[in-house]
């Protein structure tokens, strides 16, 4: 991609500490993805949390802090980019309220999914990458509703249906078999702190869910979010079938690149 | 109170028919998305008016012949029908679903002085039968099987035992409900919109009892919250072409009345009840959530809801709605915590007719009301305390490695327990990205 190598976009990664704890490769995989399309990608070590866990569980104050201090951290960045839709969605669309400033604004009109980034900013659906497997999409729910990955089954207006930037990108993975997944987009039931306040029915749901992506025939299942890839993969473990959790960017970031 | 097993599955499979038959009626109306826009204008308008809009309904209604009253809680709701009841001499009411009677408790105060309340709408009737709240706002009777209300049947209405048929067991509720009909001294209702520039009453049903009730006995009672008020009949319009077709998937109801005043020689009574209503409309960040015109479907597109069932809410509206409404108009602790249970999938926004933002709203309730022990207070304050800081969060994530595999064994007292309950904790890989990011740089890779 040569016009893209020749203006080198600078990128920085804003890992979630969830992604950095307990699912370093997925960082990596983002790192590796975002090389390979020619961008110049920086991580700042100073960086934790967005906040999200705070806002959804309605600790304001602790929100506010993490807030301030994730706006404060990225304020000089052109893009930010992050594999997980869901703390993207906690800084498009919750930083305005916690912090109502400019900074706040301006940094949420600058973090970008990953896939999203991809398609939308770089201009590609494909990224060069090779994975030869049946593979099911989770859509998941703050990248499909909130951040607008895709089209909920929900909306009803009359124009045909886009295709979700992260279907998008998986079409353009070579060997790939994408399937069909029965209720593409209900929820797979972790909700954060739903799933330890109401752990039977977090994974009642997640249970659902996993069957219908087993009914699929895929081998794996991917999505943009790493938490609800975690939650179903602990849910295969312990039920002992259903498809392997794989993020988005390691798909991506799998085969041998141009 | 989660039902269990087949029974879970035949729950869900059932609400979530509702839900893709809202699908389809829909995408076959093609301003849909644009109705639902007018629909929120109108909404929000008419609730900051509210207090004008009030003051011309029961003017006109007035005129129109019906009494208006106004009640200023349950307990008030409940005396000022009793009242009206008792001074007429009424011991036998018919009644038709009203969510705002369920949420007062008008039927047991009443039946414990001994009025006798049937409800005549064939779901309620059911959970009526069976001595249980309603456990959908649509659909009262959605949690129970074809067995089941053959049992009840049985045991309540004579019918022959085993019988499963839809059809028969329709047709021995009708002749039940007919004779309860035509015995009855009055009528208790409900109200799906109030019109101001009329004073009209605007009831929706499927099976017409409302109807047959209004016209049967001498006294007519509606029930209906602040919020039913819109301003004209243009209004109507809008909202009416999006009920059914949200709460059923029907382009319109079978059954859809507009009540102007009473008919000759009978009665019209009307009580206004706000039970906790102005207080929420004074919310700026909640009073939306009033806009609600209870159609159900955001409890038929809710994971939880279809799971849960509509009993384990503990109170009278459950789904998301339920939730968003629970810590303003229910009063108890359990309710106040309510609007924590929810994933957040937003399904229910994206589906509401009137576009109330139901799932930003429970984010808003769990910030300023859910009561959060001291327990989840200090812990919150220390993660706060322990990511706010890059050296205090290196330190925490190295503790957290040391735990793991302690924290992923069951024990009493883990913090990981309600995960591990139904779930396994993931492998914890050795190094932190950060810690790999290090080696990265270090090693000058690619
Ligand atoms: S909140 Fe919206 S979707 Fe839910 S019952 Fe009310 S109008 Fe229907």
């Amino acid at each position: 991609m040569p016009e893209l190598a020749a203006q080198r976009p600078s990128v920085a990664l804003f890992i979630p500490c969830y992604v950095d704890q307990l699912a370093p490769e997925v960082g990596l995989a983002t790192a590796t993805v975002l090389e390979r399309l020619g961008c110049e990608v920086g991580f700042d070590a100073g960086q934790t949390c967005c906040g999200q866990p705070f806002v959804t569980s309605g600790a304001r104050r602790e929100a506010v802090r993490l807030a301030r201090a994730h706006v404060e951290r990225f304020a000089g960045a052109d893009a930010v980019v992050c594999p997980s839709a869901s703390c993207v969605a906690t800084v498009r669309r919750r930083y305005a309220d916690l912090i109502g400033e400019a900074r706040a604004w301006r940094l949420a009109s600058r973090t970008f999914e990953l896939g999203e980034f991809i398609v939308s900013r770089l201009g590609t659906s494909d990224v060069g990458a090779c994975f030869p497997h049946r593979v099911a999409l989770l859509e998941s729910c703050h990248g499909l509703r909130e951040l607008e990955l895709g089209r909920a089954s929900e909306r009803l207006d009359p124009e045909p249906s886009r295709i979700g930037v992260t279907e998008t990108l998986l079409r353009g993975v070579s060997g790939l078999e994408l399937r069909p997944v029965s209720r593409r987009d209900e929820c797979c039931g972790f909700g954060g702190a739903f799933s330890f306040g109401f752990p039977e029915l977090s994974a009642r749901i997640g249970r659902d869910k996993l069957r219908a992506l087993s009914e699929s025939g895929a081998e794996y299942v991917t999505g943009t979010d790493v938490s609800c890839l975690l939650h179903l993969e602990g849910l295969r473990a312990r039920e002992g079938f259903g498809p392997r959790a794989i993020h988005l960017a390691e798909i991506l970031a799998s085969g041998a690149g141009r | 109170m989660l039902p269990d097993g087949e029974r879970r599955s035949a729950h869900d499979a059932a609400v979530f028919n509702l839900r893709e038959k809202r699908d389809q009626a829909g995408r076959a109306e093609p301003d849909f998305e644009r109705l639902r826009e007018h629909a929120r204008a109108l909404k929000a308008h008419a609730l900051d008016h509210l207090d004008l809009l009030l003051e011309r309904f029961e003017e006109n209604a007035s005129r129109a012949g019906a009494v208006v009253h106004w009640a200023e809680d349950a307990p008030a709701l409940n005396r000022i029908v009793h009242q009206l009841l008792e001074s007429r001499g009424a011991r036998r009411v018919v009644k038709s679903k009203s969510m705002l009677t369920e949420e007062c408790g008008l039927n047991p105060y009443l039946e414990s002085r001994g009025v006798e309340v049937v409800d005549t709408d064939l779901g309620e009737r059911i959970v009526q039968l069976a001595s249980e709240p309603p456990s959908h706002i649509i659909m009262p009777a959605i949690h129970r099987s074809r067995e089941d209300i053959g049992a009840l049947f049985h045991r309540e209405l004579d019918v022959p035992p085993g019988e499963t048929d839809p059809v028969r067991l329709t047709e021995a509720a009708r002749r039940h409900l007919r004779s309860c009909f035509l015995g009855a001294d009055a009528a208790i209702t409900g109200a799906n919109f109030a019109v101001a520039e009329s004073g009209t009453l605007v009831v929706v049903t499927n099976e017409g009892n409302a109807d047959l009730g209004m016209s049967l006995p001498g006294l007519h009672v509606a029930c209906l919250g602040l919020e039913k008020l819109i301003p004209g009949l243009a209004d109507l319009a809008v909202l009416l072409r999006l009920l059914a077709r949200s709460a059923t998937g029907q382009p319109i109801s079978v059954y859809t009345s507009l009540v102007n005043g009473p008919r000759p020689g009978a009665e019209l009574h009307i009580v206004l009840v706000d039970n906790g209503r102005t207080r929420l409309l004074a919310d700026e960040r909640h009073r939306r959530a009033l806009g609600c015109i209870r159609c159900g479907a955001c409890l038929n597109t809710c994971p939880v809801y279809r799971r849960a069932g509509g009993h384990a809410y503990g109170f009278a509206i459950p789904g998301p709605i339920g939730l968003v409404l629970a810590p303003a108009l229910g009063g108890t602790e359990e309710q106040r915590g309510l609007p924590l249970a929810s994933t957040l999938c937003g399904s229910c926004t994206a589906v509401c007719p009137v576009k109330i933002d139901l799932h930003e709203q429970l984010i808003s309730w769990r910030a300023s009301d859910v009561p959060r022990g001291l327990r989840e207070r200090l812990l919150s304050r220390f993660a706060a305390a322990c990511l706010s800081s890059p050296a205090l969060y290196a330190l925490a994530g190295l503790a957290l490695r040391a735990a793991w595999p302690v924290l992923s064994r069951r024990w009493p007292g883990n913090p990981a327990g309600p995960w591990l309950a139904s779930r396994e904790l993931p492998t914890h890989p050795g190094a932190s990205f950060r810690a790999r990011w290090r080696d990265r740089v270090r090693g000058a890779g690619p």
